[in-house]
């Protein structure tokens, strides 16, 4: 198997393509979506602010948030800089023409609920988007002003509703390189395997393999290894890109070991699959391509998932990429550690699978 | 025990039969050839023999193992060129003779195998730009890293030119010497005489004749024929004055001699004709006259000969 794995580790440098698609091609990815979307860096945070309530109270919170900085201005280096929604305006939708991902809704009646007594407990509605780094710091300081709110009434009188905004420029790279990761655990095992399954049969090495003591498992194990190094060598250069070029926040853990190894594991097990089912070099490429190119697009590589319409998130729910993506999202921006588990779960159950039949299905001989 | 011995061997594609009840048995250190036209059933057979297919009927015993059932085993003691043999684009030959002694497990050196298959001077070049002779050396050194007892060559100078097909044929009279059992497949018939102990031609699925090239020649060639260069004056002649079978191909005139009586009254009757008369020669069917008689374009030769 170490044989093996260093024959085709060799044969994959020595090609010009492979190597280009295998570690290139993600970098130039990067640089140019990162280019495309990373546009002038925000230092103070604008946060639309729309107020239903008419009371006292909801002027407190909103004064209490604006004691933050000192006023909008271009140059401050820090704080919120309120800006007031009408009360006509669908908020959702005036953000999004406002490419804002932050905003805060006081809902009609706070001010009665707060000074009632008994105190209501009522919500304010935080609006943001938990891949960029200003939704952080408006809910941060959003809570610390709702906390002092309840120091001064009951304890959990005023709770915050969190709301991912539905577009957001805001720091894209940090949900770029996610998504590119799980891009790169895709295409260079899919389209790699599924040439590799046609070709070799085409020109009967596996027929040669077969008369080998190397078996079957053995085999797509050592696709496998070598896959996952490219996964994790591609991760390593992305994330030196996007911190040095692009200023992107990137927490290390275990958990993007996780799927740096299942991703590759699935995506090499599938591309074998799919090249082994087909009959030909070309149906295969076909389906190969049918199988990589949706979930290229769909699984929120490029875009964020939230971001499309309802049907085709719906499509993305059902694309294993999406889970990868969705689980290294978790793990480098949120740090949310169960979800991320249950994606990982996931994925390695049908990873199984998939391996498993794919073993069943290539064929080294004929019958 | 032979090293190889089929019996009753069937395989169908769909409705195609390609090997239609062969039975033949090539003896340890035995060169055996398969010859036979493309379709005939070679391949088919030989990767019967190797495990690659599965047979549809009848028996076939390598090394006393199920080739489709004891793959595994039997893989271990044999070494395969597979038709049109091909490798990786990237690795060099010292480097997969090295990738093939770590899959079997066994220490090998990359120089001595390349040196055997007359590969030295490529040992560090790309197979994907390797020559035609040399990658089919290759296969030639990739299939002896195990040291195998019994080594199928299917091919393997299709496509080659003369020099290294000589090339090749030189490893494969070294395989001999070393008491190898080789089974070699061919359509170039020279190449079954110039190497093979035993041929077994083959057409359409089946075994149409076996031996060695002489008893072949002997039991289905024409016997002592006489070729003189003349016109149909001689024809004529020896059809009205003798009771020689005779007959007619290109500008010549062939006599059939059942014995030596026949070549005397062959000869005093061609001087007694006084026809124009030249390149007088007498021979034997060669294993390609068989061949063609055999498998040939319909068996043109044939009718024109009875």
């Amino acid at each position: 198997m170490v044989a093996e794995l260093k024959v085709y580790a060799r044969g994959n440098v020595r090609s010009r393509e492979g190597f280009f698609f295998t570690l290139i091609f993600p970098i130039i990815l990067i640089l140019l979506f990162g280019a495309i979307f990373a546009g002038g860096g925000v230092s103070q945070v604008t946060v639309y602010v729309q107020n239903h309530d008419t009371g006292p109270a909801s002027l407190a919170f909103i004064s209490a948030l604006n004691s933050t900085s000192n006023g909008c201005s271009p140059t401050a280096s820090s704080g919120l800089c309120l800006r007031s929604v009408s009360l006509n305006q669908n908020f959702s939708q005036y953000l999004s023409s406002k490419s804002a991902s932050d905003g805060v809704i006081i809902p009609s009646g706070f001010s009665a609920a707060y000074l009632a007594n008994p105190r209501q407990p009522v919500n304010v509605t935080l609006f943001g988007n938990p891949a960029s780094t200003t939704s952080a710091i408006v809910s941060g300081i959003t809570r610390e002003v709702v906390n002092s709110f309840n120091l001064n009434g009951k304890p959990g009188s005023v709770g915050v509703d969190s709301r991912t905004a539905a577009s957001s420029a805001y720091k894209y790279i940090d949900f770029l390189i996610p998504g590119l990761i799980g891009f790169s655990a895709l295409t260079s095992p899919m389209f790699a395997m599924v040439n590799i399954s046609s070709t070799y049969r085409r020109d009967k090495v596996f027929k040669l393999l077969s008369l080998t003591p190397l078996t079957k498992t053995e085999w797509l194990l050592s696709k496998i290894i070598w896959y996952t190094g490219t996964t994790i060598v591609s991760f390593i250069l992305m994330s030196l890109v996007g911190v040095y070029a692009f200023g992107a926040h990137i927490s290390l853990s275990w958990g993007i070991g996780m799927f740096l190894v299942i991703g590759p594991f699935f995506f090499v097990s599938l591309g074998m699959l799919v090249g082994s089912v087909s009959n030909s070099p070309e149906s295969a490429a076909v389906v190969g391509n049918l199988v990589t190119f949706p979930m290229m697009f769909l699984s929120g590589t490029f875009f964020p998932v939230s971001s499309m319409p309802m049907y085709l998130q719906g499509v993305a729910h059902v694309l294993p990429l999406y889970y990868v993506i969705e689980g290294l999202t978790n793990v480098m921006i949120y740090g949310n550690y169960g979800p991320a588990l249950l994606d990982a779960g996931l994925l390695v159950v049908i990873s199984i699978v998939v391996f498993a039949l794919a073993v069943r299905f290539f064929r080294w001989r004929e019958d | 025990m032979p090293a190889i011995v089929v019996d009753g061997l069937l395989k169908n594609y769909g409705q195609l039969r390609a090997v239609d009840g062969v039975s033949f048995a090539v003896e340890k250190g035995e060169v055996f050839s398969l010859l036979g036209p493309n379709g005939a059933g070679k391949t088919t057979t030989i990767e019967i023999l190797e495990g690659l297919r599965q047979q549809d009927g009848g028996t076939a015993r390598v090394l006393d193992l199920d080739p489709w059932n004891k793959g595994y085993d039997l893989h271990e003691k044999i070494g395969v060129i597979p038709q049109g043999f091909k490798f990786l684009d990237y690795p060099t030959p010292r480097e997969a003779i090295a990738y093939y002694g770590a899959l079997f497990g066994k220490k090998v050196d990359p120089d001595e195998m390349l040196k055997r298959v007359i590969l030295e001077d490529a040992a560090n070049i790309w197979f994907q730009n390797l020559s035609g002779g040399q990658k089919q050396k290759l296969g030639m050194a990739l299939s002896l890293v195990n040291d195998p007892e019994v080594v199928f060559l299917d091919e393997p100078t299709t496509g080659l030119d003369p020099q290294a097909r000589r090339a090749v044929w030189e490893v494969i009279r070294k395989l001999k010497s070393e008491g190898r059992t080789v089974m070699l497949t061919t359509h170039y018939l020279e190449e079954a005489e110039e190497l093979a102990d035993r041929v077994a031609i083959m057409n359409h699925g089946k075994i149409v004749a076996m031996g060695t090239t002489e008893q072949i020649e002997t039991r289905y060639g024409s016997g002592q024929k006489m070729i003189v260069k003349a016109n149909d004056d001689l024809l004529r002649f020896l059809q009205e004055n003798t009771r020689l079978k005779v007959e007619k191909a290109d500008g010549t005139v062939v006599i059939h001699l059942r014995d030596r009586d026949d070549a005397l009254v062959a000869l005093g009757s061609i001087e007694e004709s006084g026809a124009q008369w030249g390149d007088l020669t007498v021979r034997r069917d060669s294993l390609e006259d068989v061949f063609l008689r055999l498998v040939g374009p319909e068996g043109d030769s044939e009718q024109e000969g009875e």
